[in-house]
């Protein structure tokens, strides 16, 4: 049954990239293959994760062909895992960005684009999380790095692309670095299969196995962006459309965090880099905790917690305790969907008010209950306020901190306490700014009959939705999905009226799909909260399967001998 | 296994000249630098392929003397990969050359602002310490 689901998550966003691209010209059918075929690899997520949580890791040989020759497809614990949270979030933006296109229109952003591209982003993520082969991971990376490419491009303007150029030459300098990387693998054990280097890799010297792990985490840690090779994620981030800022903000950071879990707990089990990642960890929070108190505009500064946040996870993978990678994993979880929420409130925030600096905002809390609220909880999240997941993530990661004892260990702890704070007193001044301050007393105040005008303007298409939105089943990102998959075959794009004349800044008006993602991506942080219990209880097997690379490797060759 | 001189050298001339001109500021060079430094790792997935030997086609090479085909696959698969993305980099330059008459990296507007700011000329100072209140 596993091997069955295995290939799915990478071959349903492919071939719906293939067939959303073919029918560029018909939005609404666009929409619907991308809705539908994110549905489907969320729901296979979901079954691998039942499956494989109840079964044990299991492996597909893609091709039939024998271990080490093809390439094999594993879902152990932690990717399935990884795989359900990612499916959630791509699911939760996709409904975000139908939502925004469906105002906006060709206003700006190509649509025709965006759903091809954002399905191939998808297949690159699974692929990275399910492959067991070195090379495949490589292909991966660059699979969804091509395709985040076009997305933070989208539009090309002048802003985007400025921060488009960064991007692609940080990123394509990180692989030059994963290629030299796999070269010295394969000069080393001669194979590329993760779990054949695993068993391989302890017969090499301890120094050889050094540098070769350096080079991977050098790879890894940019596109993980840790300190110092982080400098390049808060200067383009920012700029790129709200949707596309919420999954890269969410996920691709993580497929870096991935990697480097499969790198100290698969690959190299003997050369122990503990010290290395330990003190990034502690810069890494540090740093990015002090650069977003610095920020003045909110998507910078949730660029700059999101780094250091990646401290985390660092922390608790460097640990190298089943507890301390427990942790990480939780966090993980955590964080894709708490950042992802997060930015896709600041693009409403940017739709309502027309602006995301804080030099300009206020009164939101007055003038947007709904809004502020939606902010205020995963923002408190963010900060680690108890009883919110963030508090359960970063409680068990200071846990398995004193647990430790060490002196690098009690250092990270005390780096954890610091950035949460810091974390908070940043989150609280855009509260204070953006929500609390009363309208009247900052600097700008953009047109009140503005927005009124707008709303009116798009208030036709408001009917529709409404009894779209009323249809959907309980569940609110289910609500949410089935909502924006009727909205998008009843609502007629604003395209077809020509509003291309309209300015892209100032307050614009949001869709009901909109707030339902933002709603329901918020609604899923807190079933983290209340769920935490089971999710820790994975979290936990699949780190003490990950303590224990045998596991992998028996599930890899033995599985592959039997289907071979 | 003895390393190929030739190739060593290659390698490093490859990765310094492409060092070189990524460091540049003219997006033109850094393409440059970066088809440099891509063709340099190709050349070193060759290098640690092990001794070259025949093609590796049964029947037509005996096992033994065959060569390694796999990286020579890896090596493929690296080049149209940045084929693609060094075309899709040409793209973004000649758009920044429509958009600003330039093809240099440019600083980041908001970047600058933040680090040159004193503090936000605002009632509430105290959010944002104590510095120059007076």
């Amino acid at each position: 049954m596993v091997s069955v689901l295995l290939p799915l998550p990478v071959l349903i966003p492919l071939v719906g990239a293939g067939v959303a691209l073919v029918l560029g010209r018909r939005p609404k059918a666009q929409r619907l293959v991308s809705l539908v075929s994110l549905t489907a690899v969320l729901a296979t997520a979901v079954a691998l994760l039942v499956l494989v949580d109840r079964e044990g890791p299991s492996s597909l040989e893609v091709g039939r062909w024998p271990v080490g020759i093809g390439i094999s497809l594993v879902a152990d614990r932690l990717s399935v895992l990884m795989l359900t949270v990612s499916a959630t979030v791509t699911l939760g933006v996709l409904v975000y960005a139908v939502g925004e296109g469906i105002i906006d229109g060709a206003r700006g952003t190509p649509v025709s684009i965006f759903h091809p591209t954002y399905l191939v982003l998808t297949a690159g993520v699974s692929n990275a999380f399910l492959t067991g082969d070195l090379f495949n991971l490589y292909v991966g990376f660059e699979v969804l790095l091509a395709a985040s490419y076009v997305l933070l491009t989208l539009g090309g303007t002048a802003a985007r692309v400025r921060a488009g150029i960064t991007y692609v030459v940080v990123s394509l300098i990180s692989s030059f670095f994963f290629l030299v990387g796999i070269a010295l693998v394969y000069a080393t054990t001669g194979t590329l299969n993760m779990a054949q280097i695993s068993v391989r890799m302890a017969e090499v010297p301890l120094e050889v196995q050094t540098v070769v792990h350096l080079v991977l985490l050098i790879a890894f840690g940019i596109k993980a962006a840790i300190f110092p090779l982080s400098a390049w994620l808060p200067d383009s981030y920012p700029t790129a459309a709200a949707p596309v800022t919420a999954v890269f903000a969410g996920l691709l950071t993580k497929v870096g965090v991935y990697a480097i879990i499969r790198t100290e707990t698969l690959l190299f089990t003997d050369s122990s880099m503990r010290t290395v990642l330990l003190v990034a960890a502690v810069l890494t929070m540090v740093v990015g905790a002090l650069g977003a108190v610095a920020q003045s505009d909110i998507k910078r500064l949730l660029s700059f917690t999101l780094v250091s946040h990646i401290g985390y996870m660092v922390f608790g993978i460097a640990l190298g305790s089943q507890q301390g990678v427990a942790g990480a994993l939780f966090y993980v979880a955590h964080h894709i969907l708490i950042q992802t929420a997060l930015f896709l409130v600041v693009g409403l925030v940017e739709r309502r008010a027309g602006s995301t600096s804080l030099y300009r905002l206020g009164g939101l809390a007055a003038t947007a209950p709904l809004l502020s609220l939606l902010f205020f909880v995963p923002a408190m999240n963010l900060g680690g306020i108890p009883p919110l997941s963030g508090f359960i993530g970063k409680a068990s990661l200071l846990q398995a901190g004193v647990q430790d004892g060490g002196p690098l260990a009690w250092l990270g702890v005390g780096a954890g306490v610091l950035t949460s704070l810091l974390t908070l007193y940043a989150v609280a001044k855009v509260w204070n700014r953006a929500f609390w301050r009363p309208a009247d007393e900052k600097p700008v105040v953009p047109g009140d009959t503005d927005v009124v005008d707008r709303l009116d303007r798009a208030g036709a298409h408001e009917p529709d939705v409404a009894t779209a939105v009323t249809i959907g089943t309980p569940g609110a990102a289910d609500r949410a999905a089935a909502g924006a998959t009727i909205t998008a075959a009843v609502t007629t794009p604003v395209a077809d009226e020509g509003d291309a004349s309209a300015p892209q800044e100032g307050p614009q008006p949001a869709s009901r799909a909109m707030w339902g993602a933002a709603l329901g991506l918020v609604s899923v942080t807190l079933a983290l909260t209340v769920a935490a219990g089971p999710i820790t209880r994975v979290a936990a097997t699949a780190a003490e399967n990950l303590t224990r690379p045998e596991v992998y490797v028996v599930a890899v060759l033995v599985t592959g001998e039997e289907q071979g | 296994m003895s390393a190929n001189a030739v190739y060593l050298v290659l390698i490093a001339a490859l990765f310094s000249t492409g060092v070189y001109l990524v460091l540049d500021r003219s997006l033109t060079r850094v393409l440059l630098g970066v088809l440099l430094i891509s063709n340099g790792v190709n050349v070193l997935i060759l290098a640690v392929s092990g001794p070259a030997g025949g093609p590796p086609i049964v029947g037509v090479t005996p096992f033994e003397d065959m060569s390694d085909p796999l990286p020579q696959a890896l090596i493929l698969t690296a080049i149209v990969i940045t084929l693609g993305v060094a075309s899709f980099f040409l793209a973004l330059t000649y758009r920044s050359w429509v958009l600003d008459s330039r093809e240099d990296v440019l600083d980041d507007d908001e970047d600058v602002r933040v680090a040159t700011q004193q503090r936000l000329e605002d009632s509430d100072s105290d959010v944002y310490g104590q510095e120059g209140t007076g």
